[in-house]
C-alpha cells in the first residue's frame, strides 16, 4: 500500500505546497516591500492581512475572462498555462528532504534546465498572441534575454556537477556533507543567482515586463485568471530557483539540530527574501546594457569558473 | 464711468536702467525705424512693429544685437476688439483687432522685452517665426488654435490644445466661456463617426514616414495613459526595433481653459485657479499672479508678507523637487525611493496644512499679502523639518545618485547644450544643468530674494543625470533660504494696507459709510484694478513661470496669459530622444520634470 501512497502524498503535497506558497508569496512580497519602504503593505484582510491572498483569488476568479478580439486566441489562452505547467514540473526534481521529493532523476539538473527553457515560450507566445505592440516588445525582450542568460545559467552549474560528479540533485546534496558548494563555487553561485533573477523576470531583470516603459509588457492584454497564472508562475519560478540554489549551493536539507525539511525551507525562504530585497533596492538596466552584461561579463566569468574548477579537480587527482 | 477707471500706477523698478540701456543699444545698432515704443510698461520695453518688418527685427534681436535676445520666452495673442482702454497715448498706438505678442529674454541683459504686431480682423495672418526660433512652432499652433490667426510658412499648423473637430477659436471674445451659454451637448451618430475618424492615427499627418529603404517602422503610441508620462501626455513614436527614429509629442489632453476662465473670474477669485496650473507647485503659482497685480495696482507688500511668501514658495519647491526625485528614480526602475520621499513630502504638507489649512492647493496668497498671519508655534515645525531633512537627503544621494546602474541609465542621455537650451526656451533646472548660472531669483530678485544668502547649483553635462543633480542641490539651497526666513522673520502686518487688497480692510467699516460701501463692493464684485498691462516672471519649481495680465479697468482680467515652463520643455523631446531607445525616452521624460496641467493650462 505504502508503495502507492507515499509517492502520491509526495506528489500532491509538493504540488499543493508550491502553489499555495506561490500564492502566499504575493502577500509576502507586498508586506516585505512595505516593510522596507516605510509603509504598511496589505494589512486589512484577516490577521496581518494574510487573507489578502484569498481576496485576490476571489477577484481574479470572478473577473470577466476577457480575450481581445485582435488576439491569436488559441495561443493567447495557452500561453499562461505553459509557465505554470513547466514551473510545477520543475518542482518534481527538487529534493526537499531525504524522504520528500517527487522523483529522483539521474538527470535532474538537466530536467530543470529544460523546464526553465520551455517556460520562456509562455512569455514569448503571450507577447506575440496579444497582438499588441507593448506585448510584442516585451516578448522580444524576453526571447533575447533568455537566449543570452541561459547560456551561462547552464555553464555556471557545471562546476557543481564536476565537484559532485553527478546530475542527480540528491547526490549533489549528499556531496555537500563535507561543506556547502557556495564556498568553492562562489562565482558559480553568483552567476547562477543573477541568471536566475533574469530567468524569473524579476527586477532588475524584469525588462519583458518593465512597467515604466512597456506598461505591463507581455501581459498587457491579460486579465483575470490568465493574468493570475502569469503572476503565480512568476512566484513559482522565484521559489523554484531559490530551492534549486539551496540544493546546489547551500547544502539542501543538510544542517544540524533542526529537521531537514525545516532547514530546506529556511534556506529557501532566505533566498526568496533576497529576491524581493533586490527588487526593492535596484533600478533597471537598459535592454542593451543587460545584453552586454550577460555576454561580456557573466559568460566569461562562468567559463573561467568552469576552467578553474576543472583544473583544480584534475590537479587533485 | 470711464473717469473713475484709474490707469496703471506702477512704479519703475530697479530694472528700468537695463531697459533704457537696451533702448539705447537698439537705437544705435538697428538702422531701421520700423518700430514704435509703447510709452508705458517701461521696465519691459514694448515695441510695436509691422508684419513685414517683424522677422528682420526678430532676427536682428536674436543674432546681431550686442548682448542678444537668445530666447523666445513667450508668444501669444490678444483679442483687442472689445478693449476700451489701451493705456497711455492710446491714440498713437497702431490700430489693432488682434495683437501678437512676442516676448524675448536676454540672459546677458537679464531683460525681457515685448514685440507687438497689430493684425486687422480682415486679414489674420502673420509670418511664422519658426525659421528663427524652432520653438515658435507650438506657440504659433496654440495661437492658431485659440485665436484663429494663421502663420505663413509654419511647417505644421494644426490644432494643439483643442480636438481636431472643434469649431471656433476659444480665446476669441465671441467664443462662449461656459457650456451653459450654448445648446446642450448631443452626440449624433454622424458626429460620433467624425470624432472617431479624427482619432485615427495617420503617421503622415504627424510628419513621419511609414518605412525607409531598409526597414518598415513600427509606430508606438505612448500615452495618453501610460505609467511614465506623468499625466495625460501622448508621444507618437516611430521605432526601428526599439530604437527611436522620431518622437512626436501630442498635448492638449489636460487643457482646461485656464486663460479663458481668467476672463470671467474676479481678480481675487482667480487665485485658486492658479494653484492648479503647476499642481505640484502649490502657492508658488499664486506668486507671479499676485505680484503682477500688485505691480499693476502699485501695492507695496510689507516685509513680513514677502518673507512668508518666500518661505512658503521654497517649501513647495522642495516638495515639488522631492516628487521629481522619487519619480525620476522610479522611472529608471528603482522602486523604493519614491516612498521615502513621499514620507518627507507628507511632513512638508503637514507644515503647509498647519500654516495655510490647505495641502496641495492652499490658494493662500492674497493681492497685497497673504491670507492669514502665521499661527503660533509655526517655527517649531519648520525647524524640526530643517534639522531632519539633510540626513534624509544624504541617504537618498547614496541610494539614487550614487547608484551605478542609475548613472549608466542617465549619464549622456538626452543631452543638450546651453545654446540649444536658450534656443528652445528651456528655463529653470534644465537650463542650469547645461552650465549656465542663471536664476531669476538672483538676476532679477523679486519678493525680497535679494535679502537671502543662497547659491545657484550648476552642472554642465546637460544630460538627465545632471538635471537631477541640479534639483537635488536646489533642495539644499531651499532649506538654507527657509532657515534664514525662520531666523529672521520680520514683524509687522501680513498684508498691505492698500484699498485694493482683498479681502479689504474691515476696521473702519462700522464708522463711516464710504468705507462700508467700498468694503461691500470689493467683497461682492471684487476690486477694480487699474487699466494697464503687466507681466511678472518668477523662478518657479520647473522654470520660469509668468502671468501677463491685461486689465481694462474692470473687476476681471481682459486677458491673462500664463507662460509656463513645461510647455516649452516638452517641445524639445524629439531633439533629445532621436536615435535612443524607448527606455531612454522614459528617463528623459522623467528628467524634464513636467506637469501636464502646467503644459496645457
Amino acid at each position: 500500500m505504502s508503495a502507492v501512497w507515499i509517492p502520491l502524498a509526495n506528489i500532491f503535497g509538493i504540488l499543493i505546497a508550491a502553489v499555495l506558497l506561490a500564492a502566499l508569496l504575493t502577500w509576502g512580497e507586498r508586506r516585505l516591500l512595505g516593510f522596507w519602504q516605510d509603509r504598511p503593505g496589505p494589512n486589512r484582510v484577516g490577521p496581518f492581512g494574510l487573507l489578502q491572498v484569498v481576496a485576490d483569488m476571489i477577484k481574479l476568479f470572478f473577473k470577466e475572462d476577457f480575450v481581445p478580439r485582435f488576439a491569436d486566441i488559441p495561443v493567447f489562452v495557452l500561453a499562461p498555462t505553459v509557465v505554470m505547467a513547466t514551473m510545477l514540473l520543475g518542482f518534481a526534481v527538487i529534493p526537499v528532504a531525504p524522504q520528500i521529493g517527487v522523483i529522483d532523476l539521474n538527470v535532474g539538473l538537466l530536467f530543470f534546465l529544460a523546464m526553465s527553457s520551455i517556460a520562456v515560450y509562455s512569455v514569448m507566445l503571450g507577447g506575440y498572441a496579444s497582438n499588441n505592440k507593448y506585448a510584442l516588445l516585451g516578448g522580444l525582450r524576453a526571447g533575447a534575454q533568455t537566449v543570452s542568460y541561459e547560456v551561462f545559467m547552464g555553464l555556471s552549474l557545471m562546476g557543481v556537477v564536476m565537484m559532485s560528479g553527478s546530475f542527480n540533485l540528491r547526490e549533489i546534496v549528499q556531496a555537500q556533507t563535507e561543506g556547502w558548494f557556495i564556498i568553492p563555487q562562489f562565482v558559480g553561485f553568483l552567476v547562477f543567482f543573477i541568471a536566475g533573477i533574469a530567468e524569473s523576470h524579476r527586477l532588475p531583470f524584469d525588462l519583458p515586463e518593465a512597467e515604466h516603459e512597456l506598461t505591463a509588457g507581455f501581459h498587457t492584454e491579460y486579465s483575470g485568471m490568465k493574468f493570475g497564472m502569469f503572476f503565480v508562475g512568476e512566484y513559482l519560478s522565484v521559489i523554484l530557483i531559490s530551492s534549486l540554489i539551496t540544493t546546489l549551493f547551500l547544502g539542501g536539507w543538510l544542517g544540524p539540530w533542526l529537521p531537514p525539511v525545516v532547514w530546506f525551507c529556511l534556506k529557501t525562504s532566505f533566498l526568496v527574501m533576497l529576491f524581493i530585497l533586490m527588487r526593492a533596492a535596484l533600478p533597471r538596466p537598459r535592454y542593451d546594457q543587460l545584453m552586454q552584461f550577460g555576454w561580456k561579463v557573466m559568460l566569461p566569468l562562468a567559463l573561467a569558473n568552469l576552467l578553474l574548477t576543472g583544473g583544480i579537480l584534475l590537479w587533485n587527482q | 464711468m470711464s473717469s473713475a477707471i484709474a490707469t496703471s500706477v506702477y512704479r519703475p523698478t530697479a530694472y528700468r536702467a537695463a531697459a533704457e540701456a537696451f533702448i539705447g543699444d537698439l537705437r544705435r545698432e538697428y538702422a531701421h525705424e520700423h518700430y514704435w515704443l509703447q510709452p508705458d510698461c517701461l521696465d519691459m520695453p514694448t515695441l510695436w512693429t509691422g508684419q513685414r518688418e517683424l522677422l528682420p527685427l526678430l532676427r536682428f534681436l536674436k543674432s546681431s544685437l550686442s548682448q542678444p535676445f537668445a530666447m523666445l520666452y513667450d508668444l501669444t495673442a490678444i483679442d483687442e476688439r472689445l478693449r476700451t482702454n489701451r493705456g497711455e497715448r492710446e491714440a498713437s498706438q497702431p490700430e489693432s483687432d488682434f495683437t501678437l505678442v512676442y516676448q524675448l529674454l536676454s540672459v546677458e541683459r537679464d531683460l525681457f522685452i515685448r514685440i507687438k504686431v497689430a493684425l486687422p480682423e480682415s486679414r489674420l495672418s502673420a509670418p511664422s517665426a519658426t525659421p528663427i526660433w524652432a520653438c515658435a512652432n507650438w506657440y504659433e499652433r496654440e495661437i492658431w488654435d485659440l485665436f484663429g490667426i494663421e502663420f505663413c510658412g509654419h511647417p505644421h499648423l494644426r490644432r494643439i490644445m483643442m480636438p481636431e473637430t472643434w469649431a471656433g477659436h476659444p480665446l476669441r471674445k465671441e467664443h462662449h466661456a461656459r457650456a451653459t451659454e450654448v445648446d446642450p451637448f448631443s452626440l449624433s451618430a454622424d458626429k460620433q463617426r467624425k470624432e472617431q475618424e479624427a482619432l485615427l492615427f495617420k503617421p503622415e499627418e504627424w510628419g513621419m514616414a511609414r518605412a525607409s529603404d531598409s526597414a518598415e517602422f513600427m509606430f508606438l503610441n505612448l500615452g495618453p495613459n501610460h505609467p511614465s508620462v506623468h499625466g495625460v501626455f501622448r508621444v507618437a513614436l516611430q521605432l526601428d526595433g526599439e530604437q527611436i527614429i522620431d518622437a512626436v509629442p501630442d498635448i492638449g489632453y489636460h487643457h482646461r481653459g485656464a486663460e479663458k476662465m481668467a476672463e470671467r473670474q474676479a481678480w481675487h477669485s482667480y487665485i485658486p485657479y492658479t494653484d492648479r496650473i503647476d499642481y505640484l507647485g502649490g502657492v508658488m503659482n499664486n506668486l507671479p499672479y499676485v505680484l503682477a497685480l500688485e505691480q499693476l495696482a502699485g501695492i507695496e507688500v510689507p516685509a513680513r508678507a514677502q518673507t512668508i511668501r518666500v518661505m512658503m514658495c521654497e517649501l513647495f519647491r522642495i516638495s515639488s523637487h522631492l516628487v521629481f526625485y522619487g519619480t525620476f528614480a522610479q522611472d529608471v526602475g528603482q522602486m523604493s525611493p519614491v516612498f521615502y520621499m513621499f514620507v518627507d513630502r507628507e511632513k512638508l504638507f503637514g507644515i503647509v496644512e498647519a500654516i495655510t489649512g490647505g495641502r496641495m492647493h492652499p490658494a493662500w496668497f492674497r493681492i497685497g499679502g497673504v491670507a492669514q498671519d502665521l499661527p503660533r508655534g509655526w517655527d517649531t515645525m519648520i525647524r524640526e523639518f530643517l534639522d531632519y531633512m539633510p540626513a534624509r537627503l544624504r541617504e537618498y544621494e547614496g541610494m539614487v545618485l550614487k547608484n551605478k546602474l542609475l548613472q549608466r541609465r542617465t549619464r549622456g542621455i538626452g543631452v543638450y547644450d546651453t545654446a540649444e537650451a536658450l534656443d528652445w526656451g528651456i528655463t529653470g533646472p534644465g537650463l542650469r544643468a547645461t552650465g549656465l548660472e542663471w536664476d531669476l531669483r538672483k538676476r532679477r530678485p523679486y519678493s525680497g530674494y535679494d535679502q537671502f544668502d543662497f547659491d545657484i547649483p550648476v552642472y554642465d553635462g546637460g544630460d538627465c543625470f545632471d538635471r537631477c543633480r541640479v534639483r537635488v542641490e536646489e533642495i539644499h539651497q531651499s532649506l538654507r533660504i527657509i532657515r534664514q526666513c525662520v531666523d529672521n522673520m520680520p514683524g509687522g502686518p501680513y498684508k498691505s494696507d492698500h484699498p485694493l487688497t482683498t479681502p479689504p480692510r474691515k476696521e473702519r467699516t462700522m464708522q463711516d459709510i464710504e468705507t462700508l460701501i467700498q468694503h461691500f463692493v470689493n467683497n461682492s464684485w471684487g476690486p477694480v484694478m487699474p487699466a494697464g498691462e503687466t507681466c511678472f516672471p518668477v523662478e518657479a519649481t520647473k522654470g520660469l513661470n509668468s502671468y501677463q495680465i491685461i486689465s481694462d479697468g474692470g473687476t476681471t482680467a481682459y486677458r491673462t496669459r500664463i507662460r509656463t515652463p513645461s510647455f516649452a520643455h516638452l517641445q524639445m523631446i524629439p531633439l533629445m530622444s532621436r536615435g535612443l531607445l524607448v527606455a531612454d525616452l522614459i528617463a528623459i521624460l522623467a528628467s524634464i520634470d513636467f506637469v501636464m496641467a502646467d503644459v496645457d493650462r
